[in-house]
């Protein structure tokens, strides 16, 4: 009883952490039900009458799903890319010896901290003139190239803790180090591939910067560029603006939700850089 | 077999070093060359300092440079904010995972998102005035969006909304790897939630508090465009209220289309970037440092 009574403050606080978290979450979805007359005269408790022609009107009126489906593909080009290039590179700077080895981690790493907007300049003016403005390859490249540093930094921190044992006794059985690499080291390194995929994931798909600069075609709009149009042009009718904010961030939620313990991991270790 | 072997490292970190050399190091150099060119279309005639003089003598420059610092501003509030947070789940009282759960919410949102809904919230007649009202603080229900005074302030608390998330999952992952039987011990000793806070816990924080820091001042300088682009409805508005130097460059390369203005901006960021990699880098040498002492 006591044990109960002295955890109370710790819950009050704690619940009214909570509350703040979710305040926006659900003013969203409380608003996205409401018609637009009662969001005028009601704008803080729950939809008397729950309606889902908000939804509808954005499903129909704005292509969503189109730019989900862009953001979608950014996503897999990039995360494919950065990590069969990172995985290469790691392997090779974990285990092998190499002139310049050591300098090149150092300026991998270094690279975390350059902020992408330095980088928009030249790019933006390369691409205009060769065409590769609002070309899924051009932006993903570009993508690929941001996430690639933090890839290559935990991959290797997580395959110089294999086991050297490992190594040796593969080697002795005739396996070449691409051998090693594909059949022992990656099968290992599952959680942190995992990490990686969470972490780099949410940063193509929440990117708004590379997004507003490099696709401006309508037809390759990616959602976060989407959605900034979208707002702007339903300035006035906040219900429906708002269901188009619940179906935007329906699937990270989603998969937050579904995959809690290794988005909670990935984050963790994605913060940790 | 030896030749090749010696190569094969190389042939592995390839494909890195192009890819680098394509994202970071041609931008890098080129920003270089562009910020003493007059460039229009992709380059033009070398001009000496003189966009430099452009960029240090317009006073929309000096204003977006004095925003970015404001944020900063930001800092000590996430960092009580998430350490409180964190010590609370590190505590593990019943239903801590729950919480856990929801107190990460902000950071998966995408910031634009989250940045739309809470233009909406803060609306001069928005819900958030309502409920000021209803509290009978009148006084306190601004113009929070609207006002060129307020709206800065309006980002800077999404900020320490969605970024004080981060700060949690940072100092909760390290509270895990503390030795708990210290812990442990001392409650057996009698002292109290305060005093395991101050006197145990937050003494072995400090490396990690510092990498926060450090990481937060380098979003703050450099990566708060999704924030200021939406509430700022595109134009870093009310006025110029709520311009940061990124969308200072923004603007320079894409609305008035001026490359050469933009790589001037964008060098002396970069640079900034620069004198911060060592601090980040110290502060990450040091988190790790505490971790291999305990």
């Amino acid at each position: 009883m006591n044990k109960v009574l002295s955890s109370l403050p710790k819950h009050a606080a704690l619940l009214f952490a909570s509350f703040l978290a979710l305040v926006p979450t659900i003013f969203m979805i409380s608003t996205a039900l409401k018609t637009e007359q009662e969001y005028a005269v009601d704008k803080l408790s729950f939809p008397r009458m729950p309606v889902l022609e908000n939804f509808r009107a954005v499903l129909v009126d704005s292509p969503f799903l189109w730019w989900m489906l862009n953001s979608l593909i950014l996503v897999a080009g990039a995360v494919v890319i950065s990590t069969i290039v990172a995985c290469l590179a790691a392997y090779a700077i974990a285990r092998m010896e190499f002139r310049g080895r050591d300098t090149l981690l150092a300026i991998s790493t270094s690279l975390m901290a350059v902020p992408p907007i330095v980088m928009i300049v030249p790019l933006f003016v390369l691409y205009s003139r060769i065409g590769l403005i609002s070309t899924y390859q051009g932006a993903i490249l570009i993508y690929a190239g941001l996430i690639t540093p933090f890839s290559v930094y935990l991959l290797t921190t997580f395959f110089r803790t294999v086991p050297n044992e490992l190594f040796e006794s593969a080697r002795m059985d005739g396996a070449n180090d691409f051998v090693i690499l594909l059949k022992i080291v990656l099968p290992l390194s599952a959680p942190a591939l995992v990490t990686l995929l969470v972490v780099n994931s949410l940063y193509v798909w929440n990117d708004l910067l590379i997004a507003i600069i490099f696709l401006q075609d309508d037809a390759k709009r990616t959602l976060m560029a989407g959605i900034s149009v979208f707002q702007g042009r339903y300035n006035n009718q906040v219900p429906l603006t708002m269901a188009g904010m619940v179906i935007a961030s329906a699937p990270m939620l989603i998969l937050y939700i579904s995959f809690q313990k290794y988005f909670i991991r990935g984050l963790m270790a994605g913060a940790v850089k | 077999m030896n030749r090749t072997s010696r190569l094969t490292p190389y042939l592995y970190v390839a494909p890195l070093v192009l890819l680098m050399a394509f994202v970071f190091g041609y931008p890098l150099v080129r920003i270089f060359e562009f910020s003493f060119k007059m460039v229009r279309g992709i380059d033009g005639p070398w001009i000496g300092l003189r966009n430099y003089q452009l960029v240090l003598g317009q006073d929309l420059f000096w204003e977006s440079v004095l925003h970015n610092l404001q944020l900063l501003l930001a800092i000590p509030v996430m960092v009580v904010v998430s350490l409180f947070v964190a010590i609370l789940l590190y505590e593990r009282v019943a239903g801590w995972k729950l919480y856990r759960i929801i107190v990460f919410v902000p950071f998966v949102l995408a910031i634009p998102i989250i940045a739309v809904v809470m233009k909406r919230m803060f609306q001069f007649s928005g819900p958030v005035n309502e409920v000021l009202r209803w509290l009978s603080l009148d006084f306190m229900a601004l113009d929070w969006i609207g006002s060129s005074e307020v709206a800065l302030w309006t980002v800077m608390i999404l900020i320490i909304w969605r970024e004080s998330a981060l700060g949690i999952i940072l100092f909760l992952a390290r509270m895990m790897s503390l030795d708990e039987s210290v812990i442990e011990a001392a409650k057996l000793e009698g002292a109290n939630w305060w005093q395991r806070a101050r006197y145990i816990i937050l003494p072995q924080m400090r490396g990690v508090i510092e990498f926060f820091v450090v990481v937060s001042t380098i979003t703050m300088l450099s990566a708060v465009f999704a924030y200021v682009y939406v509430i700022g409805g595109g134009r870093g508005g009310p006025g110029t209220a709520t311009v940061v130097v990124e969308f200072y460059i923004f603007n320079a390369l894409i609305r008035t289309s001026l490359p050469g203005i933009a790589s001037a901006a964008s060098v002396m960021l970069f640079l900034v970037s620069v004198l911060l990699i060592f601090p980040l880098f110290r502060a990450r040498r040091r988190a790790a440092l505490d971790e291999a002492t305990r």
